[in-house]
């Protein structure tokens, strides 16, 4: 932690500190209290008086339906995006790992999407699954299939998944490569002498020695499904066709800002932070341990 | 290479070609419609190969703006993502070498103290905090201006904790040498521990403009003056209009520049963003 050097006492330290913990304490912790002390009062309709009620706001939230649905429907949207983008992102691993000539190229033609805005992702699928210009929409209709994410609910949700999932693939593909250049070409080479093809080296010695980022991603793109893709359903779908794609994050926004519901909206951020806190704890006590043979 | 499968080998580049086409369709379309005039655009189905109309397209965003931010024009917007941009990643690079130095280098009360304090940032991001960050900045007077969307950003428990780890890795003797041929703490500093952690700050940069480049809700929330636009939020607002009057291919346009700048930054600096990536997130 501290140098076995170091300078001796003086108040330089505080005044580098300063702007940071100022900061912090201003932008941060002020807030997160505010919110934690607003998620315990309730306001009466026209916001003249508040009332010290403890834990009623997070009970109300427990008891609500809508809430109880958004929580639900997060957690598969999270799951479905870490899931779609992660399968993608390793098969494509595999693949690059094998290649020699143009593993380069390839590189690059797959890390540029992490680069685009969540909100700018969503308004390029949202073009190509627009009811009446989409190209994709078109070729669905071709087949069939009438796409309209405007008025079926489970049809925007999987557009969401998908943009969300496609800005997230490189990311994971970058990981996944790295971790797989890491694995010692000897035990792929001992395998390969005994006999095993590509697909058999790949599930008993590749996969298994990657699980530590595997999980390490899994939280990663778990947080961003939670917290970053509030960009993507705002700009695409506003939490809608009748709430169908109304994650926790936009339900935070949407009661707090044009709800004006500041307890109710405050308890939601609270819950939000726990979950957060969680994820980062979970994070940190595993990545730490690399996964034992 | 293990062993000569021309096969597999053969599938395994088809595999891959066959992702960065599906990953690319995307862009690719964005290209078609944004290059087309918004007549074509509107009709069905849109065509398969990029038209005649990409400049004047430019020159109509550039020159009269998109939809609902009509009296914007899309440079505008531009200019006030970059200078955003610029802003979050400078500062926080900035803040968290100061405040990095002074927790490696200085024993002083509270020392842990802050450095937790630090940390905590790390666990709220702005999504879930956003009511009362937006009460203290309206109250700070903060809104519309580059102040208010970048400040309020700036701290970063991630920076501060690759600097600190890449100053623990700085030879002692180092330090020793300094003291001996009589620099001070801030001579140190700027002399010797700026200069060796250059590579960070460089594949940092890139990682923290990109962040800075991309917000989106917090911009929304403190600027309702649309010369503040950001162009990540700016396209929102296209697209609300959107609804009426599809102009969807000034739209195209716009996302098309909104993407430009920070996939630009990656690809040409990929080295330095494939270590800055694996360093602050581990």
């Amino acid at each position: 932690m501290l140098k076995r050097v170091h300078f001796g006492p003086s108040p330089l330290p505080y005044l580098l500190v300063a702007p940071q913990i100022i900061i912090t304490v201003v932008f941060f912790i002020w807030p997160a209290s505010q919110a934690l002390f607003q998620s315990m009062l309730l306001e009466d309709a026209f916001g003249l008086s508040s009332e010290f009620v403890w834990f009623d706001n997070f009970i109300t939230l427990f008891d609500d339906r809508y809430y109880l649905e958004a929580f639900q429907r997060t957690l598969f949207f999270s799951f479905m995006v870490a899931f779609l983008s992660m399968a993608c992102a390793l098969v494509l691993a595999a693949m690059a790992e094998r290649v020699v000539r143009g593993a380069l190229a390839y590189r690059t033609l797959l890390i540029w999407p992490y680069a685009v805005a969540p909100a700018v992702a969503g308004a390029l699928w949202m073009f190509m699954f627009d009811p009446t210009l989409g190209i994709v929409a078109y070729a669905l209709d071709g087949l069939g299939y009438e796409w309209n994410h405007r008025l079926n609910g489970n049809e925007a949700m999987a557009l969401l998944i998908m943009a969300a999932a496609w800005k997230q693939i490189s990311y994971n593909f970058l990981f996944f490569l790295a971790a797989m250049h890491a694995i010692p070409r000897s035990l792929i080479e001992a395998a390969a002498i005994d006999g095993a093809g590509p697909a058999r080296r790949f599930w008993t010695i590749i996969f298994p020695l990657i699980s530590p980022t595997t999980f390490f991603l899994l939280v990663i793109n778990v947080v961003y499904a939670f917290f970053e893709t509030f960009g993507i359903v705002h700009a695409v779908t506003k939490g809608g066709p009748a709430k169908a794609t109304e994650i926790l994050v936009y339900k935070v926004y949407n009661d707090g800002f044009i709800g004006l519901d500041l307890g109710g909206s405050a308890a939601q951020s609270v819950i939000l932070m726990a979950i957060v806190i969680g994820l980062t704890v979970i994070q940190f006590r595993f990545v730490e341990k690399k996964v034992e043979y | 290479m293990i062993e000569n499968r021309p096969v597999t080998t053969f599938v395994s580049h088809a595999v891959i070609i066959l992702g960065i086409c599906i990953v690319a369709l995307p862009i690719y379309i964005t290209i078609v419609a944004a290059s087309h005039d918004g007549v074509r655009v509107t009709q069905v189905p849109l065509p398969l190969l990029p038209g005649d109309q990409f400049f004047v397209n430019l020159r109509s965003a550039f020159v009269e703006g998109v939809g609902n931010a009509r009296e914007q024009s899309v440079g505008t917007m531009l200019v006030n993502s970059l200078v955003m941009a610029l802003m979050i990643a400078v500062g926080k690079i900035a803040i968290s070498l100061l405040s990095a130095f002074a927790i490696v280098y200085f024993r002083f009360p509270f020392r842990m103290g802050f450095f937790w304090m630090i940390f905590i940032t790390l666990m709220l991001p702005v999504e879930v905090r956003i009511l009362p960050t937006f009460e203290v900045v309206a109250n700070l007077g903060m809104l519309n201006n580059y102040w208010g969307l970048s400040v309020p950003l700036i701290a970063s428990a991630t920076a501060t904790f690759m600097f600190r780890q890449v100053f623990l890795t700085v030879p002692d003797e180092l330090l020793e040498a300094a003291r001996i041929d009589g620099a001070g703490p801030m001579r140190f500093f700027k002399d010797i521990l700026v200069p060796m952690s250059r590579t960070n700050i460089a594949a940092l940069f890139v990682i923290l403009f990109i962040y800075g480049w991309n917000q989106y809700l917090w911009p929304l929330l403190v600027t309702t003056d649309k010369s503040m636009y950001t162009i990540v939020m700016g396209i929102k607002q296209m697209l609300e209009a959107a609804e009426e009057s599809p102009e969807w291919h000034l739209i195209m346009m716009s996302t098309l520049l909104a993407m430009v700048p920070p996939v630009v930054v990656v690809v040409t600096m990929q080295k330095l963003f494939v270590k800055g990536l694996t360093e602050t997130e581990k």
